[in-house]
């Protein structure tokens, strides 16, 4: 798919909802975050942050030394697949037409909205002011969990990142709030997609 | 090589005899567990297509791709950062893969530090020679492979001064470290030159106690505590990769900070 062929699939009027690359980079980015999230969890209980540990069963790599090698390959395709999502969404201009402006009152109208069940998600398209906020705040999340990262991963050569967050331990306090930033995220935003199923069926058909 | 020979100074009696404690089953292949994971990955992927084996080589293959990458982020006048006395971590933990009961102990009378390889000189060096040699000082962050980190202050001479000094080939690719319990540990040259690099024999300012790897430790600030070798017996300065005890489990080779 050419360049001109993925943002004219995005002009208004056209049905597709989400272009290839979102799809593309959405489920790429589905994969390597849950490999981050469950290998994470193993290397957080060799030495745990907080007076409990994950399951085992439900984290992945069997010991620190497994985990720690999916971590690191695992933040090659999260990263490298963040940046072209990032890139493509500022150079296409998808994201200043589909996450601004967010409008503080339109925000608590459409929570007030959805706590009395009458959000609309007649245009999947368009988002409330809800969805906006999530989107834009799960973009600079991601931001937050990867710089905290290298601050974690480097703090010798990338020394002025780790004291940005305040020094390595900080730095790992930080890792794991934005972490659990990303499963809460994580648990409404499958949640909601299983509740309007053709939410998911357009991120995989795009329609 | 040199398995069958005794290390001198090393009483034999108190090297690991359960070494494997720590570790996963060697037998068992071991970097795909976790059940619920692997089910979201087959859920994802769509299919069941990962076996363990070809996922082990790929992740191999990936750490032998941050080892090359760790390399070309490491600058060899970037210094770790430091910090004064008063945020030492007291008391500096014990950490090796045995309990501290069974730490080596080292006659301080009999040992020598045994050279060879890429060197000119390889006489062996005693605790007297060594502890003759400049000393320089660290008040520096020890980051565990684990998560956690202490700090800690370690006096001792600069590995790069005594690789001069013995005339070390340093060209070579590496130098291989081996410790009186039988722990060994290869780093590359360009951070065993590194100025924060140190042959520590002192810990805040007294002899290094046996709990912190008596009678010498290499203090590496800029790599992970598996890659800084305790109670070292020998060096060789080599152009084979010999890997070392974590690394041949699954630990990335590198180890950078």
């Amino acid at each position: 798919m050419t360049a001109e062929t993925m943002t004219s699939t995005a002009l208004p009027g056209d049905a597709t909802i989400h272009p290839g690359w979102v799809r593309i980079c959405h489920w790429i980015n589905a994969l390597a975050i849950l490999v981050m999230i469950g290998s994470g969890w193993q290397i957080y209980n060799a030495s745990p942050l907080f007076d409990f540990e994950f399951p085992r069963r439900i984290a992945l790599g069997d010991w620190l030394g497994g985990a720690l090698m999916w971590h690191f390959a695992a933040m090659w395709l999260l990263v490298v697949n963040g940046i072209v999502y990032v890139t493509l969404g500022i150079v296409t201009g998808r994201f200043r037409r589909k996450l601004l402006p967010i409008y503080p009152a339109q925000v608590f109208a459409d929570v007030k909205a959805a706590l009395t069940v009458k959000l609309s998600h007649d245009d999947l398209s368009h988002y409330n002011a809800v969805q906006k906020l999530l989107y834009v705040g799960i973009i600079l999340t991601g931001m937050v969990i990867v710089a905290s990262g290298l601050a974690i991963w480097k703090p010798v050569q990338f020394q002025e990142i780790t004291a940005f967050f305040g020094g390595y331990d900080t730095a790992r306090y930080v890792h794991f709030a934005a972490m659990t930033a990303i499963v809460a995220f994580l648990v409404v935003h499958v949640a909601l997609a299983l509740i309007v199923p053709k939410s998911l069926r357009a991120m995989v058909t795009g329609r | 090589m040199r398995k069958a020979k005794k290390i001198p100074g090393v009483d034999s009696e108190l090297l690991i005899k359960d070494a494997a404690k720590l570790m996963p089953d060697p037998l068992r292949r071991s970097f795909l567990r976790g059940a619920a994971s692997l089910g979201a990955l087959a859920f994802l992927t769509g299919c069941d297509l990962i076996d363990e084996d070809s996922a082990e080589t790929v992740l191999s293959k990936v750490s032998r791709f941050n080892d090359r990458v760790q390399a070309l982020l490491f600058s060899q006048t970037k210094l770790a950062p430091t910090y004064p006395e008063s945020a030492i971590t007291r008391p500096f933990p014990f950490n090796a893969y045995y309990d501290e009961d069974q730490a080596p102990t080292v006659d301080p009378a009999s040992y020598k530090l045994e050279i060879s390889g890429l060197v000119d000189n390889k006489k062996p060096w005693t605790l007297a020679e060594l502890h003759a040699l400049p000393e320089v000082s660290q008040i520096t962050r020890h980051c565990c492979v684990e998560g956690w980190s202490a700090i800690g202050s370690w006096q001792g001479a600069m590995l790069s001064d005594f690789l001069k000094r013995i005339g070390a080939d340093t060209r070579a690719k590496y130098v291989w470290f081996k410790c009186a319990e039988g722990y060994t540990n290869t780093i590359d040259m360009p951070s065993a030159l590194h100025p924060q690099t140190q042959m520590a024999f002192k810990y805040d300012h007294k002899l290094l106690p046996r709990a912190y790897g008596f009678p010498m430790k290499i203090r590496i600030p800029t790599k992970l505590g598996y890659k800084n070798p305790k109670y070292v017996v020998a060096m060789e300065v080599t152009n084979t990769d010999k890997g070392g005890y974590w690394e041949d489990q699954g630990y990335n080779w590198f180890g950078g900070l």
